[in-house]
């Protein structure tokens, strides 16, 4: 047989070569599917939370009707008044023949519009008596319209908005009062009741979860770096040494619900029950922080340990052979050269914590937070929720426009992640040093 | 120490006798900077000002004056916060009226209330509602103190009797003494700690090593977190549950076929672990069954066909699927998944599916997050596995895909294993995407399209909502806490143990 010929044999096993790459490239093909599917929805899906549909109405500010609005019990109600006989006027101004009657101004406005209406005149009383162009925001409904969500079929046994209404926004359209922008209120707002997804916004939890992201910061960070530097540089080969590395790893493979059960039972009911510290309640920031921390610590502890194995040992031989102490070679030259390592696993572990929920929902961080939280120290103990926790509650709302906004705030949710992470991997690159 | 005491005392008429805890530790801090400033100067006194006729350099005597003024008040204030509100709790649990805990309240209730009052008569206080004399001499026939308080922001559930008020009054008195006790016991310790450090300064005394043996100590001590960490779950479970198994028959829950919890049902009701065992486990099966082929074989291709560039590009795309927080994922199957499957097998389709919700609707997508878990950790191994192994069977005449079948992953296995055993155990353990994807009745069915619910998914519903801590369906949650976990510890010991035997074999 011939040396150029391929044998049948070579054939066949020249062929189960080139099936086996094949299901190599397969699985990954698959997996980059996946991912690609998976951006592709949240972003489809949650783009929308970032647009808001808002009606603009010149609205004449009649100091009399003001005054009326605000002597009543329900202030608001006034400012309906003046936002609905201005929008009127302006439709017929515009030559739309349609009534707009106080069902059809309920069904396009939001229930909110007349309190931004209100707080506009409250922040400048001197337009009081002019006319002034505000661009209010529309109903869930009628943004669900021109995002194309709501269609006049998926209304028929709706009592809210009907096919009528919403001939009425397209004419609407037509002639440039109604249009779509850039939702900043979903940026930086509170939640809403049930009823109102439009006024919803981020915001709250955003601060939620920069105050437990401090408390991680503050807690891991000293204890992970103090822990890692006994354990590398200090600890003698013993027993104990054995099993406080044991734990470390055990710790790291626990589930993360079980740190919130951990901090409920530790946190809420032994230090706020029984022991009785203030600070430590259901829901607060403190409290959804050291959670976290216990949660984030092994992975902290982890990362810090191979950064200072990578510091090479003549940096530790150079610094002892010019008299300095162990303690002194450790703090002055080994950890120095570490930090960058030890920094790009913290933002990595904190980037983990920021998207951590179960153990949020066990304390309570579940809270309907509508106020806004001020001080210093209430900013870490009154209740408030995480991102991802709000995410879940407007999830569990179980209604096509609250999904949106879910799907809006994974968005926001996943920038800050690739934040943290892209400033982890320029740390990484910027400081990465090889001996 | 006579001035030491006398200045205690000035102090504390300063701060009105009444300190709050972040004062007292302003002043410590306070003390420590003058510890610092008052040790390192009398150093350099001692040494009539030439630093190298010192021990130590300067600094380290005045480090070591700060740290023996902290060190001693800051535990004695950590120890009494925790200890005195337990000890005063019993004093008060004594001398609580034998009627009061008999109508059905249990003591902890009673205690809650008192706490809750004394804490509003406090606030009220501080709003200047009340008078701090009125507070002492405040009784239920003059004033209407759930309105009081209400008023202050102290909501209360029933009206104050006027045992409870008594109660309070007392825990009041009580806590206030205590609170003065601790904040002159706790200066009187940093002022003694000052001079005791003063005292001992002088030229030949070896501070840098009394320094480095506390900040030895303090570095000891937080890598003991992690064993405090480890108590501190064994506790929150352990307790609970055997508080649970008080109130519940222990083989009722280990091998009961029903769950149904309902509230006030007391120890009648089913809490059956086995159906929520059942689905947990039929979810990570069908998750490992996605994960383990997809995962292992790009974790193949990866690192042994694959280019340095396209490893280098595909590699931090799967890092971004393992990035990507649970919750993305259980919207993901509940939004996106579900529907999907529900036109396919639902009842448009074949009929076997009721709802988006089910045990192939979380696998699915659980398995999706699982890939790069396992293709990372199949990843290392593989590459772990020596070159030389490679080179000889190649250089026989092997295929690649011979050699990987035949040489490396025989010699890989054990480590793969291991990294299935860990993707078992994260898959058991995680939450948010069970709580949207799998559903919320436990049922035991072979139908992988029906909605069944798994553990971790039970311990939030359970413990979320205006949760009754002495009610059996609530506390069985820690029952299915110390569950998962012992189950997932023993996943996790068992796959460590295979991987640092198979460690071994190679380094």
């Amino acid at each position: 047989m011939s040396l150029y010929l391929e044998s049948p044999r070579t054939k066949k096993r020249n062929a189960a070569e080139r099936r086996f790459q094949s299901y190599g490239l397969a699985a990954i093909a698959a997996a980059l599917f996946f991912l690609v599917v998976l951006l592709g929805q949240i972003i489809g899906n949650g783009s929308g939370a970032f647009i808001q549909t808002r009606l603009t109405v010149p609205v004449t500010l009649d100091a009399a009707a003001i005054e009326k609005a605000e002597g009543s019990m329900m202030k608001t109600s006034g400012y309906r008044k003046l936002i609905v006989a201005s929008l009127s006027a302006e439709m017929q101004a515009k030559g739309i023949e349609a009534e707009l009657d106080s069902k059809a101004a309920k069904a396009l406005l939001s229930s909110g519009a007349p309190n931004t209406l209100r707080q506009h005149v409250l922040a400048n009383p001197a337009d009081i008596g002019s006319t002034v162009t505000l661009k209010l925001a529309g109903s869930s409904r009628l943004d669900g319209y021109m995002k194309g969500r709501v269609t006049r079929e998926s209304i028929s046994d709706d009592k809210a908005i009907t096919p009528a209404h919403l001939d009425l926004a397209d004419e609407l359209i037509g002639v440039g009062l109604l249009s779509k922008g850039f939702n900043w209120g979903f940026v930086t707002g509170n939640d809403a009741s049930d009823l109102r997804p439009e006024q919803s916004g981020m915001g709250q939890s955003v601060l939620g979860s920069l105050a437990m992201m401090l408390v991680v910061l503050a807690v891991c960070l000293p204890i992970s770096v103090a822990a890692s530097i006994y354990l590398e540089e200090f600890a003698p080969k013993n027993k104990l040494t054995q099993f406080i590395e044991v734990n470390i790893s055990n710790l790291a493979a626990v589930p993360s619900i079980v740190f919130g059960i951990l901090a409920l039972a530790a946190f809420i009911q032994f230090g706020g029950g029984t022991i009785g510290i203030e600070a430590f309640r259901a829901s607060a920031p403190l409290v959804g922080g050291l959670a976290l921390s216990l949660m984030t610590l092994p992975t902290i502890i982890i990362a810090t340990r191979a950064a200072l194995k990578a510091v090479p040992q003549s940096m530790r031989d150079a610094a002892l052979g010019v008299g300095a102490s162990k303690m002194q070679a450790v703090f002055h030259h080994v950890l120095p050269l570490a930090m960058p390592g030890i920094m790009t696993g913290t933002i990595i572990g904190l980037a983990a914590a920021l998207g951590e929920t179960a153990p949020l929902l066990l304390i309570g961080m579940v809270a309907f937070v509508q106020t806004d939280i001020s001080g210093a120290t209430s900013f870490f103990t009154d209740p408030n929720v995480g991102m991802p926790a709000q995410i879940y509650i407007w999830a569990t709302r179980a209604d096509g426009a609250w999904y949106e906004r879910a799907w809006g705030g994974i968005i926001l949710l996943l920038i800050f992640l690739a934040c943290m992470n892209i400033v982890a991997i320029l740390l990484r690159r910027k400081f990465e040093r090889r001996w | 120490m006579i001035g030491g005491g006398r200045l205690i005392g000035r102090l504390h008429s300063f701060a009105g006798g009444d300190m709050s805890a972040s004062t007292l530790i302003l002043v410590l801090i306070a003390l420590a900077a003058l510890g610092f400033f008052l040790g390192r100067s009398r150093a350099l006194a001692s040494a009539s000002g030439n630093a190298q006729a010192l021990h130590s350099r300067p600094h380290f005597y005045g480090a070591n004056a700060a740290l023996m003024v902290l060190i001693p008040s800051l535990a004695l204030f950590a120890v009494w916060t925790v200890v005195a509100p337990l000890s005063i709790k019993a004093d008060i649990a004594q001398s609580v009226p034998s009627g009061l805990v008999d109508e059905g309240k249990s003591l902890d209730l009673l205690m809650t209330d008192v706490r809750n009052v004394a804490e509003g008569l406090d606030r009220a206080v501080v709003a200047g509602a009340l008078t701090s004399d009125a507070a002492l001499s405040i009784d239920t026939e003059t004033t209407d103190v759930r309105a009081l308080l209400g008023g202050v922001g102290v909501a209360l559930g029933a009206n104050v009797g006027p045992e409870v008020l008594k109660l309070a009054k007392t825990y009041r008195a009580k806590s206030a003494s205590s609170s003065n006790i601790m904040t002159g016991l706790v200066l009187a310790a940093a002022m003694a700690g000052l001079a005791f450090a003063f005292l001992r300064t002088n030229k030949d005394f070896r501070a840098r090593n009394t320094v480095e043996a506390t900040v030895r100590a303090t570095l000891i001590f937080a890598a003991m977190v992690a064993i405090l960490t480890t108590v501190g779950i064994f506790f929150a479970l352990i307790f609970n549950t055997l508080e649970f198994f008080q109130l519940y028959n222990w083989k009722d829950y280990l091998f009961g076929t029903t769950w149904h919890p309902h509230s006030g049902g007391g120890s009648d009701q089913p809490l059956g672990l086995i159906p929520l065992l059942w689905g947990t486990i039929y979810i990570s099966l069908i998750a490992l069954a996605v994960a383990v082929p997809i995962g292992l074989f790009a974790a193949i291709y990866l690192a042994e066909y694959a280019s340095p560039r396209v490893r280098g590009t595909i590699k931090p795309l799967l890092e971004v699927l393992a990035g990507i927080p649970s919750i993305v994922y259980g919207l993901f199957a509940l939004l996106t998944v579900g529907p999907l499957l529900l036109k396919v097998f639902g009842n448009e389709g074949l009929g076997w599916m009721q709802g988006a919700s089910s045990v192939m609707t979380a696998g699915l997508v659980m398995g999706i997050m699982l890939i790069p878990f396992v293709s990372s950790l199949s990843d290392d191994i593989i590459t772990a596995v020596p070159q030389a192994l490679r080179d000889g069977s190649l250089g026989l005449g092997a295929t690649p895909s011979e050699t990987i079948r035949q040489v490396v992953l025989p010699a890989a296995l054990p480590g793969i294993v291991g990294a299935i055993i860990l993707a078992t155990s994260r898959a058991i353990g995680e939450t948010m995407l069970v709580v949207f994807g799998a559903g919320a009745a436990g049922k035991l069915s072979l139908n992988p399209f029906e909605a069944m619910t798994t553990v971790t998914a039970k311990i939030v519903s359970q413990l979320t909502g205006d949760a009754d801590f002495t009610a059996p369906e609530v506390l069985v949650a820690y029952a299915l806490g110390t569950t998962l976990f012992v189950v997932t510890l023993c996943l996790n010991v068992i796959a460590q143990i295979i991987v640092s035997k198979y460690q071994e074999q190679y380094s």
